[in-house]
């Protein structure tokens, strides 16, 4: 079955050993989360309310949330311009992030960072870059700063299928290869190098391969089913906390909207329609709601309650953000740390 | 007080740095090699190990990339770029990365590390192997940058910049290397940002950095002769620039001559003559004259490579037509 096939199929009861029931609802809560923040993101660019570009992370959820659940507070991400999914996988300050957006002074980077460059340091997020592939050598450095506090902490990589043209990829695999050091490669391959499919700029149709030049495990995950791809990180993420060195993921994922803003670009001929409806009818929040209802580890009136509190507290980030002042002055002592 | 080399004085920060904090590493191309950052690594990898002294690929924007995700977790890199020609493969890092880390993302994380570049030219070496690019550095905010000329300095500014919270740009010259100078064993600091007057003088005000110093001191000296009092400043960090002692000199002096080691077009002499006349124009009794490389690629022939480079006689030529008028 090819693995767009493989997308489609719902999440079967076999895939759950050994993920408690608790895990499996913060996975739901954590991709609820995300999509809830982006859509209401969406409507406020869609109503001019937001000018700083965001690249929305609306249909890839499973990808942040499925690696970020096996995370501990003070393991490493590291993202990219499409930022906010991990930023809530792993805990970051929702406020702090939608005031960022709105390049207010209450933001995580106090206005200066914007959608694209966001941070947390009370989470474990050492920040987002908007240059491709630009955090990847940042991840495995931050993991041979583990290696050598002999901390058994994890760093992970986020990056597109854009970033595997990028020559500092490869850089650092070899290193972080070389030297065994604990970073998980997350490589979300959702299709588009913004406009450009990746048959188009990839001359290595198997992502996986480049994992395996490096002689580090690989695992292919279907990015719509978060079941698996928290399976496969956790194996990932659990050998290198053990000192076995790296990993790489590839996540099939795809995004549905656009590369950057909140339209869905259906009108420019980039991608078909029916292309955009199948991922968006096997919908990974839908997926994995269906399983935890139909074996109940989630009910109807719990869902709600689920629902109603995510909603509730992206209300009030997009509130304190709105109350948040802009930042006044040009910050000339922030250029250096004291 | 016992006289070492410019190369020994590095090589003493570094022992020193290294047993003083168990964060610091060094890491790079070449740093266990017997030739590519010459006697500056001496026994480190003997006394610290592949552990803490980390020779690497030749990958420069991923190392440079690597060291600066280790300073994210409290390591303190120092990673070589032998030859500075190299470094242009890792200014995505550098610029993009380094420098913004710490602004960008509201002041949550500092990237503390040194990133040391090497000036390797002459030796029919060519356009390649021979390039200053310590302006380019300078135009970014979000980096500091040193480029001593002395062994003291060089040690003294070592320790500074490894203590400092920031990214900081150590360019050194290997035509210092051998240079000697007093320097104490213990560990000092010489702060980032301070210039020293090498030579007092009265006539004209020399501006100069890195190897371009020791070259600007000895034509001094030949000026002294021709009865024309130079008084030399050595700015040993480029930025942040001491203005103040370069106002205070052209003050005196009312003319400035500015001499690096790099390109002219937007080169670190143009920012300076930039600074004065802004500031002081009308003080001036001769326009600002900057004696660097010309703007071409670094040729190989001996012949040609004399051309090229400025000395001691052609800064004290250049400074002389200037008096005369």
């Amino acid at each position: 079955m090819s693995i767009i096939k493989e997308c489609a199929q719902p999440i079967k009861n076999t895939e759950i050993q050994n993920i408690s029931k608790n895990t499996l609802l913060s996975l739901y809560k954590s991709m609820l989360k995300i999509r809830l923040t982006e859509e209401a993101v969406a409507d406020l660019i869609a109503a001019g309310k937001i000018q700083t570009p965001c690249h929305l992370y609306i249909g890839q959820e499973a990808v942040a949330s499925g690696v970020c659940t096996n995370l501990k507070k003070d393991d490493f991400v590291f993202s990219t311009h499409r930022s906010h999914g991990h930023y809530i996988a792993k805990g970051g300050d929702l406020k702090k992030l939608i005031a960022e957006i709105f390049c207010k002074i209450d933001g995580c980077c106090k206005g200066r960072g914007g959608s694209m460059h966001i941070a947390d340091s009370k989470n474990g997020l050492p920040g987002s870059s908007a240059i491709v592939s630009g955090t990847i050598p940042l991840a495995v450095g931050s993991a041979l700063g583990f290696k050598l506090k002999n901390t058994n902490n994890v760093s992970v990589a986020f990056f597109g299928d854009g970033a595997t043209t990028e020559g500092v990829l490869y850089e650092s695999l070899n290193f972080a290869s070389l030297k065994k050091l604990p970073v998980v490669f997350v490589c979300e391959n959702n299709f588009y190098s913004t406009h450009l499919h990746i048959s188009k700029i990839q001359s290595i149709p198997e992502l996986t391969k480049i994992g395996e030049l490096f002689k580090m495990p690989v695992f292919k995950v279907d990015g719509y089913n978060a079941v698996e791809v928290h399976k496969a990180s956790r194996q990932a993420i659990e050998l290198a906390r053990k000192g076995a060195g790296p990993s790489f993921i590839e996540a099939v994922t795809y995004r549905w909207r656009g590369h950057v803003g909140p339209n869905w670009d259906l009108d420019k001929p980039i991608r078909k329609k029916e292309e955009v409806a199948f991922w968006v009818n096997n919908c990974a929040i839908k997926k994995i709601e269906d399983f935890l209802l139909k074996n109940a580890i989630l009910s109807e009136k719990k869902k709600n309650k689920i629902v109603k509190d995510v909603k509730e507290e992206i209300d009030d980030a997009i509130d304190f953000a709105k109350k948040s002042k802009h930042p006044k002055n040009l910050d000339f002592e922030g250029i250096f740390a004291k | 007080m016992r006289k070492i080399t410019y190369a020994q004085a590095i090589n003493e920060a570094f022992h020193q740095l290294m047993a003083s904090d168990e964060n610091v590493i060094l890491i790079g191309q070449g740093v266990t090699s017997p030739w590519y950052v010459g006697s500056t690594a001496d026994g480190l990898i003997d006394k610290f190990s592949e552990k803490r002294v980390i020779d690497t690929p030749i990958s420069e924007n991923g190392i440079t990339g690597i060291a600066a995700g280790a300073s994210l977790y409290g390591i303190k890199p120092i990673i070589v770029h032998p030859r500075m020609d190299f470094m242009y493969y890792a200014m995505d890092q550098i610029a993009n990365h380094i420098a913004n880390w710490y602004y960008m993302f509201g002041g949550q994380f500092s990237m503390p590390l040194i990133i040391w570049g090497i000036i390797n030219r002459g030796g029919e070496q060519a356009a390649q192997h021979s390039q200053a690019i310590h302006a380019l550095f300078m135009h970014i905010p979000g980096l500091k940058v040193i480029a001593p000329s002395t062994a003291y300095d060089v040690k003294g500014l070592l320790i500074a910049a490894c203590k400092d919270k920031n990214p900081v740009l150590f360019i050194d010259d290997r035509w210092l290397y051998q240079t000697t100078d007093f320097v104490p064993k213990k560990m000092y600091n010489i702060p980032i940002g301070k210039a020293k007057i090498r030579k007092k003088g009265k006539d004209i005000t020399i501006v100069s950095s890195s190897y371009m110093s020791t070259e600007v001191l000895k034509a001094a000296f030949i000026l002294e002769e021709k009865a024309i009092s130079a008084e030399v400043i050595d700015l040993r960090s480029l930025k942040p620039i001491d203005k103040n002692t370069i106002f205070s000199s052209v003050k005196k002096t009312k003319r400035l001559v500015i001499v690096d080691g790099g390109w002219k077009t937007c080169g670190a002499a143009s920012e300076i003559s930039a600074i004065v006349a802004e500031q002081m124009l009308k003080e001036l009794t001769t326009p600002i004259k900057r004696i660097t490389l010309p703007d071409l690629p670094a040729p190989a022939s001996c012949n040609l490579e004399k051309k090229y480079y400025n000395d001691s006689n052609t800064i004290a030529k250049e400074i002389q037509n200037i008096m005369e008028g």
